[in-house]
């Protein structure tokens, strides 16, 4: 066996201590309910635990019809960003020991987006904005035959931060802005437009900035850095859409 | 042959409608802009007027009548006035865009802040740049007119 726990009933002294964790979750049916509504779990976790583990444990111990989208659990597909005690975060990267346990842990699907389940929402609209942006690369001139596009290290370093989206909504869903109205495009595309403005590679920056020069575009931000704290990946969201403000008011990237 | 024609592939999305003036974009420099200039002309009119020589105990009629008879302060007053009610305005238009639910809510309360940002910058225009404390009055009106007139 290579899971070295559970199965060997380790002797009272080096027991790892377990605690018993409150959950409230924002629960949600379709089918059944006209309003979420809260409900409470006990679970017993370790320190070391995430607050996905807590949510696997419910499904398979207490309530099968407990919904949530995750797919890698380890921080990298983005599917499952909710928000835990009011912030914005992947329920896989959210240790039980980061957070007070000696309160009740609150967890709801994230807001500004259509709620379906539980904490799934439809993510279409988040989505629909990030294919707006024309998020792939457009290139003018071609590579020599059989080479690549070279890049120097300081052209790639320019745009490195925003490479780094997962995609997972947490900050479009974190901005007030982007809650009011859902018109706004939402920081998670400006991220994405970001990181072809900025490639020395692509040559459409020019269309990219004229979309988000828009009324519903980057002017839009107020700059609160609600998307910054929120982003599990630690990407300056905020900086970046000042970038791309500043990129408009040069009129070039 | 006529034709309609067709915009090459590329073409930066609706160039068509927004050639022009970016209005959010200029909005957006006007509000960092007014914003700084408005810092050094709304604490420089409060330390003038509350602080320097008597203090908040000047103020009165004749204070602003004196202040309104040198022409750096008219300068100074329409400024403020012009860049404060149009940064206040874009402000409460900004926040209708966010939280105005049904474009005709929109376009009522929009034109509600435009009317009174035009209304109070035009009465305050003319009052600051009209104003005389002593105005030429028919003789039975005479006591009406403030202590520091020239009698008539």
């Amino acid at each position: 066996m290579s899971t070295a726990t559970l199965d060997a009933a380790p002797s009272d002294a080096d027991a790892i201590e377990s605690f018993t964790v409150t959950l409230i979750i924002r629960r949600f049916d379709p089918d059944v309910d006209d309003e979420p509504r809260w409900q409470d779990f006990d679970v017993e976790m370790f320190a070391t635990d995430r607050i996905l583990d807590a949510l696997h444990k419910i499904k398979w111990e207490q309530d099968g019809s407990l919904t949530f989208r995750r797919s890698c659990a380890h921080g990298i597909c983005g599917s499952d960003a909710m928000r835990i005690n009011g912030r914005n975060r992947l329920a896989c990267k959210t240790l039980i020991k980061d957070l007070d346990i000696s309160k009740p842990i609150y967890v709801e699907a994230i807001k500004g987006l259509p709620l379906e389940k539980d904490l799934i929402v439809d993510m279409e609209p988040f989505f629909a904005s990030y294919r707006e942006v024309q998020p792939f690369l457009q290139a003018r001139t071609m590579p020599g035959a059989g080479k690549e596009r070279v890049q120097s290290v300081v052209d790639r370093a320019r745009f490195d931060d925003t490479t780094k989206c997962i995609l997972c909504a947490a900050c479009t869903s974190s901005c007030p802005v982007f809650w009011t109205d859902g018109q706004y495009f939402g920081p998670a595309a400006i991220v994405n437009a970001h990181r072809f403005i900025f490639d020395s590679r692509d040559d459409e920056a020019k269309v990219r900035l004229d979309i988000l020069g828009g009324k519903d575009g980057v002017w839009r931000c107020r700059t609160t850095f609600n998307c910054t704290e929120a982003c599990p990946r630690g990407i300056q969201v905020t900086q970046a859409i000042a970038e791309v403000k500043s990129a408009l008011m040069r009129g070039t990237a | 042959m006529t034709s309609t024609t067709i915009d090459s592939p590329r073409t930066p999305a609706g160039s068509a409608k927004r050639r022009g003036v970016n209005w959010e974009k200029w909005g957006w420099v006007y509000m960092r802009v007014s914003g700084v200039v408005l810092l050094v002309l709304i604490f420089g009119h409060l330390f003038v007027n509350l602080m320097v020589g008597e203090g908040v105990k000047a103020i009165d009629f004749a204070f602003v009548g004196g202040k309104w008879s040198d022409p750096f302060w008219k300068v100074w007053d329409t400024l403020m006035l012009w860049l404060a009610m149009i940064h206040g305005g874009n402000g409460m238009r900004t926040i209708v865009n966010d939280y105005a639910r049904t474009p005709v809510l929109r376009k009522v309360l929009k034109g509600a802040i435009l009317a009174s940002v035009v209304v109070l910058i035009v009465l305050g225009t003319l009052v600051v740049f009209t104003f005389d404390p002593c105005p030429a009055v028919s003789a039975d009106q005479a006591h009406l007119l403030p202590s520091f007139c020239p009698a008539p």
